[in-house]
């Protein structure tokens, strides 16, 4: 192998002080959380327990935490289904070129660089004036989905851009018909791309706040109660709270990128070998 | 059955959901601008009033002004350390595993909650915190330094810590996609690494960069959560503006407000637009 130059070192640096830009706060309001009883917001640590997190688990004066964690997770899975979903078929439709298509391309790019106020406003403005409650599985539902159906919508053109179509011809050639091969053929081999879509699907959603701040009306979702309590709560009660969604969140991805990871080593073994050896 | 009517078949789920909850919103919007409204109430009317009312305003130029301003000082700092960040990783990294790893490494905090990343910077920036009591260890100040939490300074820091991964992507997604023939080329007939890069690396990560530069400029002009946080409701943008109104209930107004926002940023990104095809790049 060649030998490495010396601007490697420099530029290995840099991402080693960016890495540690990205994640370094995070880790410090996760050691923050294990604050003693009598700490503050900042070092240094006033002994170590876990007491803000059982303060987190009782009764809380702040509000209804675990309503809303519950709340964010149903809607993140609402999210995350509707997501997968939707943005398959507008992949497939879009690879027809049908007439509009351009119309509904701008419309998608425009929904995902749209300020979210405006959707919270516009939103919040048409249910009032309807006479229709705000709800987070309704309004918060729709105005969400404008955030997350762009992202699944470019992760599918990403997928089809790079689809190989002779596994259509081949599977039309032996007589599959337009839902066998759909089902059979192109669902099959870009699932692990779904799982991605699925992921921020549900990742969105569940941190999701500008769009959801006037669309969700009287039960918060999770990040609204969070940012409830920035400004009433001073102790690092907050900082648990903080550190126990991050670790949720967390979870989530480790677990969709393990399961795109085990998809890909199963392919890898039980794919066939044909022309292998040419 | 025609090729459009299953096209649109399949395109009408995202056809009407965008219908619903982003062109509509948009219209109503539009409408409620010219409304006008007592303390408590709204009422349809058409009047220019609100918009008379914000091209009026000097503090309203002032507040587009800074919203500008924290745009460009984002954009920049993301573009820089952003481009580092994804040359390293796709020209650097030799291993595509440990491309992928790293990267992902970049992405993961973009799942996570921002809110909660911003809260993340108060133990670092007050008035007791990281950054003021090792300054006074190392005998660089006297005094805790006041500007470091609840200022601009900690406004564009939240910023940058939050977008750079939107410029990453894209310009490490552009950088991948290079012929490293042509890198071969170019040195081969004599070009430095210096020479290279600019002549050959960045006008091929032109697209990358443009749809970095959408997603940055777009966020940061859209926000009114990160200033209203990170500057202790010292500082004003034009999202804070619109959500000030809101909660005054001042509808209307914050309506023409956002008509206005969300034109300046169309006209941003129609230009932006002008120099790449997204749907060519991904």
């Amino acid at each position: 192998m060649e030998k490495r130059p010396t601007s490697f070192y420099f530029l290995a640096a840099f991402f080693a002080l960016f890495v540690l830009f990205l994640y370094g706060p995070t880790v410090t309001i996760g050691i923050l959380s294990f604050q003693g009883r009598e700490g503050g917001l900042t070092f240094p640590m006033n002994g170590v327990s876990t007491y803000w997190f059982r303060d987190l688990f009782q009764e809380q004066a702040v509000g209804d935490i675990w309503g809303a964690f519950r709340r964010s997770l149903v809607l993140g899975l609402m999210v995350m289904v509707t997501t997968v979903v939707v943005s398959v078929m507008a992949g497939l439709a879009f690879r027809k070129n049908f007439k509009g298509s351009g119309i509904l391309f701008y419309a998608a790019i425009t929904s995902l660089v749209i300020p979210s106020i405006l959707i919270s406003l516009g939103v919040g403005l048409i249910f009032n004036q309807l006479g229709l409650k705000v709800h987070w599985a309704t309004s918060g539902f729709g105005s969400q989905l404008t955030w997350t159906l762009p992202f699944g919508l470019l992760i599918m053109f990403a997928v089809f851009n790079r689809f190989d179509k002779s596994y259509e011809e081949a599977a039309r050639d032996q007589g599959a018909t337009a839902w066998q091969t759909i089902r059979f053929v192109v669902l099959p081999i870009i699932a692990p791309s779904l799982i991605g879509v699925a992921l921020f699907g549900f990742t969105l959603s569940y941190d999701e706040f500008a769009r959801t701040l006037l669309t969700a009306g009287s039960y918060n979702t999770l990040p609204l109660e969070v940012f409830g309590m920035t400004t009433n709560v001073t102790t690092p009660v907050i900082y648990a709270l903080g550190t126990l969604t991050t670790a949720f969140s967390l979870l989530i991805i480790i677990a969709f990128l393990l399961s795109v990871w085990v998809m890909n080593r199963r392919r890898a073994r039980l794919g066939s070998d044909a022309g292998k050896a040419l | 059955m025609t090729r459009n009517f299953i096209g649109w078949l399949q395109a009408a789920p995202l056809a009407l959901i965008l219908l619903g909850f982003l062109v509509a919103p948009i219209i109503m919007i539009v409408i409620v601008s010219f409304w006008g409204a007592t303390e408590y109430s709204i009422y349809p009317d058409f009047q220019f009033d609100n918009y008379a009312f914000l091209f009026g305003s000097k503090v309203v130029w002032k507040v587009f002004f800074a919203t500008f301003k924290y745009a460009a000082i984002v954009w920049v700092l993301t573009l820089t350390i952003g481009f580092t960040v994804a040359y390293f990783l796709a020209f650097h990294v030799r291993s595509l595993t440990w491309q992928i790893a790293l990267f992902l490494v970049c992405t993961i905090p973009f799942w996570t909650s921002n809110i909660i990343r911003m809260i993340s910077w108060i133990p670092f920036l007050g008035r007791n915190g990281i950054a003021n009591q090792t300054l006074i260890s190392w005998g660089v100040i006297d005094q805790p330094l006041e500007w470091l939490l609840y200022s601009d300074f900690a406004v564009i820091l939240a910023f940058v810590h939050l977008y750079t991964l939107f410029m990453v992507v894209p310009i490490f997604n552009t950088m991948m996609r290079i012929d490293h023939s042509l890198l071969e080329a170019a040195r081969d007939a004599g070009a430095s690494g210096f020479q290279t890069l600019v002549n050959v690396i960045i006008p091929l990560t032109k697209p990358g960069i443009m749809i970095g530069t959408i997603f940055v400029v777009t966020l940061v002009m859209g926000d009114f959560i990160t200033v209203r946080f990170m500057s202790g409701s010292q500082s004003a943008n034009v999202g804070r503006l619109i959500s000030n109104d809101i909660g005054l209930l001042q509808y209307p107004s914050a309506a023409a407000t956002a008509v206005v926002l969300l034109c300046t940023v169309l006209i941003v990104i129609g230009i932006m637009l002008r120099f790449v095809n997204i749907r060519k790049e991904l």
